[in-house]
């Protein structure tokens, strides 16, 4: 039966479809998707659950605005072709944002089914569509990725995260030349050194970067902005730049024996596993494989490192957050995940001092217990400290994820730029800085926010920057 | 790719490279310092930039091949090139005109006080020179400091040159001499050594200058791995070093974290022993 077909009512008796997914005792053994994907028939009959209602609040929530209903209808209809098509034009990374975008606020939170029941498993099929197009990259008419005629001009994209290759890519189709400079040996920023391989697979990274390499790219890894090379002397070179350099700066708590061995950020125990491969045998980087982890924090940083800590072979491998589980800002499916893996959260508190033995490696934690008092000006009831209720928690490992800041390495260099209190860079409505032809988007601009965001800055730079571009 | 234009052993282990990299010898300043990476799956090794030459486009590395990364580095020979080389990383060293200057070096800490003591001599300093080591050939860039130094002191552990002993003895010798007493003193070396001789200016009152090295990961203030305590703050080596004032300096943390991977490492080179056995075994 074709599913224009369907009655509504026979739309709404369908049930949000289960992901398949590795069993948890089994996938805390290894670091591979946790997540395996909807089988084609699942994916075609969840879309059939849209009832591609008139006023279509999904794409009001979605952060680039992707056009939901109609590539959904398009699967729905089995076309995925044409889905696909769909999709791409709007989303440049969509087999990353199937997989790490906070649906369940975003463009889920709108769906009108959830209202009553479930919404449509929006990110599921974003993924599926998105992995199937990936696999079926020689289809004609996917991806526009006839380059448009070139123009002749230049443009500088620092940093290789979502931001800077979403605006690479859309600067390489409308034809300018785009050159990016990334710090690091390797490209996707946090998709590459901060979200695990269970969660986010390096190979689809591999694929977006090749994508944007055969649309003539060029990336130059090892250039530190700030250090390398300057703004200004990047726009000697360049005709315009755009800095989507993250917000890599990692927030410590600053308490008594934060540096015994064995204390992490978040950015380095990931960086060593992720980036540096430390979960692999043979690897060359170290990391300490603690038996005993306990992770600060309650965001998607925090559940990364406390999942990847008991894939290393923590047991228990602790969250300890000080708000409560409704607070907590992860992607509600990574805490489900947590949860079922055997995480253990501790809820409302704080870390007083990291204890120590005489070889300097930590040995536990000593904390205390909050309750929730008053509101505090944004309105959340704010943690108190409960006294007397001071206790020691075992720890071999303890990673801080408790937030990242502007990382001030290229803003020094630069003075002409204009920053905000917090060190980030301040943009106009058209995401230019303080300095003529330079834009920023993404985590410098915004702090730590999503990769969606990340993305739609880095669109919206784009075509900034082609206005600029023809005007120069 | 970072083309090696050359790799001359200057004694034992210790490897003089030229590597091409425009960009970073045109913007290094002495101090500085650039991340390594042999080839794909290798660890991110901190080096000290020796000397750059803007016109060619290359920096040049002196490397103590110690462990298992920096002996891969050493092992590539021109016209092949290293994979990763990132910099110029770190604040550069901070330069007056004191007058007298003692450069102190330790084993491979030398190679790092290298281009120090070059800017301090540049600015018109009297620099003596006082390098050691266990034992005559660990002793590095003896003739190299010897062209702009007014003076290089040696000591070894046994005595094979120079003065038998520690180098802090020799600096006692100046600090002791009212007429050779250092206005400042750079110290590189082990973390025993650098808090020795920060411990033995103090009293004088001495600014004292060291260049530490923690374990590094990406080098650009993202990891935190590198966090040192200076004066009571915590302080980020790769971004606000590595050079220090030696005395506000906690050298015990220091040694303590530069400690946490010695297992590791350990394990890594009986694996690595392992493998080389059985290729010889297969070999045969
Ligand atoms: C562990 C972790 C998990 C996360 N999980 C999620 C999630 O599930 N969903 C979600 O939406 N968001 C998530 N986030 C947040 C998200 O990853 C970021 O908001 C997003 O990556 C920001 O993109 P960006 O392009 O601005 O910067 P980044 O991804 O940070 O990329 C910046 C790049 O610039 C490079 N760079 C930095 N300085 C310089 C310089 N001076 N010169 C040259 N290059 C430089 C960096 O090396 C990096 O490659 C997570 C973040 C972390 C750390
Ligand atoms: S090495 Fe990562 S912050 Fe210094």
């Amino acid at each position: 039966m074709s599913s224009n077909d369907l009655t509504p009512k026979q739309r709404l008796a369908i049930e949000r479809a289960k992901m398949t997914e590795q069993a948890p005792e089994r996938r805390v053994t290894n670091f591979e998707e946790v997540n395996q994907g909807l089988p084609e028939a699942v994916a075609v009959k969840e879309a059939q659950r849209c009832l591609d209602c008139k006023n279509k609040p999904c794409i009001e929530g979605c952060p680039v605005g992707v056009r939901i209903p109609e590539f959904i209808t398009a699967l729905a209809e089995d076309d995925l072709p044409k889905a696909a098509e769909i999709l791409l034009t709007d989303n440049a990374l969509p087999c990353t944002t199937g997989r790490v975008c906070p649906q369940e606020v975003q463009c889920e939170a709108l769906c009108i089914r959830g209202k009553k029941g479930e919404p449509v498993a929006i990110g599921w099929l974003e993924r599926f569509v998105a992995d199937w197009a990936a696999q079926h990259a020689d289809t004609p008419k996917l991806f526009g990725n006839k380059p448009a005629k070139k123009t002749g001009k230049t443009v500088c994209v620092v940093g290789s995260g979502p931001g800077g290759l979403t605006a690479a890519g859309e600067l390489a189709r409308m034809g300018h030349d785009v050159t990016i400079f990334e710090a690091l040996h390797a490209t996707g920023g946090v998709l590459r050194y901060g979200i695990p391989e269970f969660r986010l697979p390096k190979a689809i990274v591999d694929r977006e970067v090749a994508n944007l390499e055969s649309l003539g790219v060029k990336i130059e890894c090892n250039v530190i902005v700030g250090k390398t090379i300057t703004v200004e002397e990047i726009m000697e070179e360049f005709d315009a730049c755009f800095v989507a350099n993250g917000a890599g700066l990692p927030m410590f708590m600053n308490i008594p024996g934060e540096n015994f061995r064995g204390v992490y950020s978040a950015n380095e125990y990931l960086t060593r596993v992720n980036l540096m491969g430390a979960y692999r045998d043979d690897a060359r980087t170290p990391v300490v494989r603690g038996k005993k982890a306990v992770i600060f924090g309650g965001g998607n940083t925090a559940m990364d490192s406390v999942r990847t800590a008991m894939r290393l072979g923590a047991d228990p491998a602790i969250i300890a957050y000080r708000r409560s589980r409704a607070e907590m800002p992860a992607r509600i499916e990574e805490i489900q995940h947590a949860e079922e893996e055997g995480i253990q959260f501790d809820f409302l508190v704080a870390p007083l001092e990291i204890l120590g033995d005489e070889d300097g490696s930590v040995r536990a934690v000593k904390m205390q217990r909050m309750e929730l008092g008053e509101p505090d000006a944004s309105g959340r009831r704010r943690p108190v400290p409960i006294e007397g209720s001071e206790f020691e928690l075992e720890a071999d490992v303890i990673i801080v994820a408790i937030g990242v800041l502007a990382n001030p390495i290229l803003t020094n260099a630069c003075p002409a730029l204009d920053l905000n209190k917090w060190g980030n860079i301040i943009v106009d409505e058209n995401t230019m800085t303080s300095i003529s032809g330079v834009f920023a988007g993404g985590d410098i601009v915004r702090g730590g926010a999503t990769v969606i965001l990340a993305m739609g800055d880095g669109k919206h730079a784009a075509n900034q920057i082609d206005v600029f571009l023809k005007n120069i | 790719m970072f083309e090696v234009i050359s790799n001359e052993v200057l004694t034992d282990n210790v490897h003089r490279m030229v590597i091409k990299a425009p960009r970073i010898a045109k913007s290094r300043q002495a101090g500085q310092f650039v991340i390594v990476r042999s080839d794909a799956d290798a660890e991110r090794i901190p080096l000290t930039i020796a000397d750059a030459d803007v016109a060619a486009g290359t920096v040049t590395l002196i490397i103590q091949a110690l462990g298992d990364g920096t002996r891969r580095i050493v092992g590539i020979e021109p016209p092949d090139g290293l994979k990763d080389v990132a910099g110029p990383l770190g604040l550069p060293t901070h330069i007056e005109k004191w007058g007298k200057v003692a450069c102190v070096g330790g084993g491979v800490g030398t190679a790092v006080l290298y281009p120090l003591a070059a800017a301090a001599a540049e600015a018109g300093n009297e620099v003596t020179a006082v390098i050691g080591g266990r034992t005559e050939p660990l002793v590095i860039l003896r003739n190299e400091l010897a062209e702009f130094c007014d003076d290089v002191l040696v000591a070894t552990e046994d005595g094979s040159l120079g003065t038998k002993g520690f180098v802090t003895a020799v600096l006692q010798e100046l600090l002791d001499d009212e007429a050779k007493r250092p206005a400042a003193v750079f110290a590189v070396g082990p973390v025993g050594m650098m808090k020795a001789v920060a411990e033995q200016t103090r009293p004088y009152g001495i600014k004292t200058l060291v260049s530490l090295n923690p374990i590094m990961v990406d080098g650009t203030g993202m990891c935190g791995g590198c966090r040192v305590t200076v004066g009571g703050e915590a302080k980020f080596a790769c971004v606000d070093g590595p050079e220090f004032d030696g005395h506000l300096v906690d050298f015990d943390e220091l040694a303590s974290r530069q400690a946490t991977y010695e297992k590791h490492e350990k394990h890594e080179a009986c694996r690595l022993a392992q493998q080389l056995n059985e290729m010889k075994r297969g070999q045969k």
